[in-house]
């Protein structure tokens, strides 16, 4: 029977020969994942549930990125019962401030993910890795204790959407903006249940931090995961980081697709979601100059060393704009060394930005960036539903580096075309 | 099983930044989480909510983050069933592993008003709507999802070798 490339990975890791959308499936683990938040409330389950071990030691990760270094007293606490847990059960892939980064720019990086693996995460941006050809997947924290004693758990297996790429962004296109201009095309609910399937000749110029970015949006279109079809830029960044062997899959040539679009990536223009929806998009031309009082460069979604890059190129001998805060937050410490190495820390902090240590931080109204009422924030970050990243009455513009990068020199929503025709 | 209460009717996409703000989220005791609930979309829901009330969103409820904190919070309000158009998946399956019941519903969804009193017999899946004199015909849960409920939840089901 024909499969996409989501169900061969889940029939395979169910031990049977084919799958179809529908089907109520048991599954083999590859890896759990829980955070700082979610696993509190998991390590609550796990213990209820009467399991004496973890499943296995080396495929559980504990990441401690959402409210740490530690933002107050209850976070220091909810830290403390996950380390205790995670020393008491010899969770290898346990990651603690000063090692740590945002779980979904750390797990692909450390190699603990890998092409055809399947991987759900108390997290629901989880469905990052879907750009190294995995099927992954966020779940609740009872889902992963569940997954952290017996290595395995329930899926409904889902019908899919393909997307087929073609063309070839223009300069200060990425990911970014192909990602938010199909949640703007299809809706925050219009992959509901499904899998959101990414492959054509475009996937080449695309990197693998575009990919990251573009799976990690695809729960923000309401798709249970995203994924890319394996190609060189794929096996490349696998050959360099996974610590196992990868299996790539491929969608049967009659799979059956609800639908089909295609994507000219040549055609996508910088794109902004508008409060409070991801859905809520403009084109960069349409934004009408909206002014802000913040500019943050971090997140899951686009903390990668490319997104820095970007953003340096743009910032480099210029200013934020007096009355805009920029605050830029490298998502790895390896991501961080790498913007020291390279010049890109100096150019943010000349450029007048705060430079973070790794967190998710403001992205989900944490800490490290939080909004008055009436403020206006454009972000790197995945979500700008009501009071995401503050107050209620605060405002969140999600775009790409480069708009971020050149809003906050410009002090109103911009492209970085615009900086290029002036004397900025 | 059958529970009965009055709705408390909300719009499309309500999401779990709303249910409970991440702000909150520095806990996980679901009496703490209750006292927040739906705070960011509406203050007085805490005052106002009653044993046995029913929820009722339109599209996609539960979108966002995977915090289980959401069902947990209103689970801990009292409030006995989610009544939606559609739901969220991972809000879907948390509430089902923590045993908070929630119905997939377009008709109710489009016709119950605020403050209807409402029945809704989870084997069936047909909702009564008292106020009206109105019923709708629900999703019932599959026969394994059944199975995970009868045992009070995933957890409960593992440890007594249902599944
Ligand atoms: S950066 Fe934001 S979206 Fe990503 S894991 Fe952290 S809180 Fe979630």
């Amino acid at each position: 029977m024909s499969m996409t490339m989501s169900q061969k990975i889940l029939a395979a890791h169910a031990g049977i020969e084919s799958v179809e959308a529908g089907q109520l499936i048991d599954a083999k683990l590859d890896l759990v994942l829980a955070n700082d938040i979610t696993a509190p409330v998991a390590i609550r389950e796990f213990l209820k549930s009467g399991a004496k071990t973890v499943f296995d030691k080396s495929m559980v990760a504990l990441v401690m990125d959402h409210f740490t270094p530690n933002k107050d007293i209850k976070a220091a606490a909810q830290c403390k019962l996950t380390r205790e847990f995670a020393g008491q059960y010899e969770i290898e892939n346990f990651f603690d401030v000063g090692e740590m980064g945002i779980e979904h720019a750390l797990l692909p990086e450390k190699g603990l993910v890998t092409g055809g693996d399947l991987v759900i995460g108390a997290d629901s941006h989880t469905c990052t890795y879907g750009a190294l050809g995995a099927f992954s997947t966020g779940v609740g924290s009872t889902d992963m204790a569940a997954g952290m004693a017996r290595g395995v758990c329930w899926f409904k297996v889902p019908a899919a959407m393909k997307f087929v790429l073609t063309g070839a962004p223009s300069r200060w296109v990425s990911g970014k903006d192909v990602i938010l201009h199909i949640i703007g095309m299809i809706g925050v609910d219009g992959a509901l249940y499904k899998s959101m399937e990414f492959t054509g000749e475009g996937l080449h110029h695309l990197s693998m931090d575009d990919r990251f970015c573009m799976a990690n949006m695809a729960v923000e279109a309401g798709a249970k995961n995203g994924i890319f079809e394996i190609n060189s830029q794929t096996r490349a960044y696998m050959e360099e980081h996974s610590k196992r062997p990868y299996v790539a899959y491929s969608a049967d040539t009659d799979a059956h697709y609800d639908e089909i679009f295609e994507i000219d990536l040549s055609a996508v223009r910088p794109t902004v979601a508008f409060p409070h929806l991801p859905g809520n998009t403009r084109t960069i031309d349409e934004c009408g100059g909206v002014r802000i009082d913040q500019s943050v460069i971090g997140s899951c979604t686009n903390g990668r060393i490319e997104d820095l890059r970007v953003a340096a190129e743009i910032l480099a001998g210029r200013k934020v704009a007096k009355g805009v805060r920029c605050i830029v937050i490298p998502a790895t410490q390896c991501i961080w060394l790498e913007a020291l190495e390279k010049g890109y820390l100096r150019i943010f902090v000349e450029a007048g930005c705060a430079v973070s240590t790794p967190t998710c931080g403001p992205c989900l109204g944490g800490h490290m960036g939080i909004l008055a009422q009436g403020e206006r924030a454009v972000s790197t970050t995945n979500r700008n539903f009501v009071g995401r990243m503050g107050h209620t009455g605060s405002e969140v513009y999600l775009a790409s580096p480069a708009v971020a990068a050149a809003s906050a020199v410009k002090g109103f929503l911009a492209s970085p075309d615009e900086l290029h025709t002036d004397s900025d | 099983m059958k529970a009965c209460g009055n709705a408390i009717k909300y719009g499309d996409n309500i999401d779990t930044d709303v249910i409970i703000p991440a702000r909150y989220l520095n806990s996980s005791d679901p009496k703490e989480l209750a006292a927040h609930c739906m705070e960011d979309l509406d203050k007085d829901f805490v005052k106002r909510v009653q044993k046995g009330d029913m929820i009722v969103g339109g599209k996609n409820f539960g979108c966002g983050s995977s915090r289980e904190h959401a069902p947990l919070a209103i689970r801990e309000s009292g409030v006995s069933c989610v009544i939606a158009s559609t739901f969220a998946r991972i809000f879907y399956r948390n509430a089902i592993n923590i045993g908070l019941a929630i119905i997939e519903c377009d008709e109710a969804a489009q016709k119950i008003a605020d403050g209807d009193a409402l029945e809704v017999d989870f084997d069936t899946g047909v909702i009564t709507n008292r106020t009206r004199g109105e019923t709708y015909r629900g999703e019932p849960f599959p026969e394994f999802i059944r199975s995970i409920i009868a045992a009070g939840g995933l957890i409960n089901a593992i440890r007594d070798h249902r599944i």
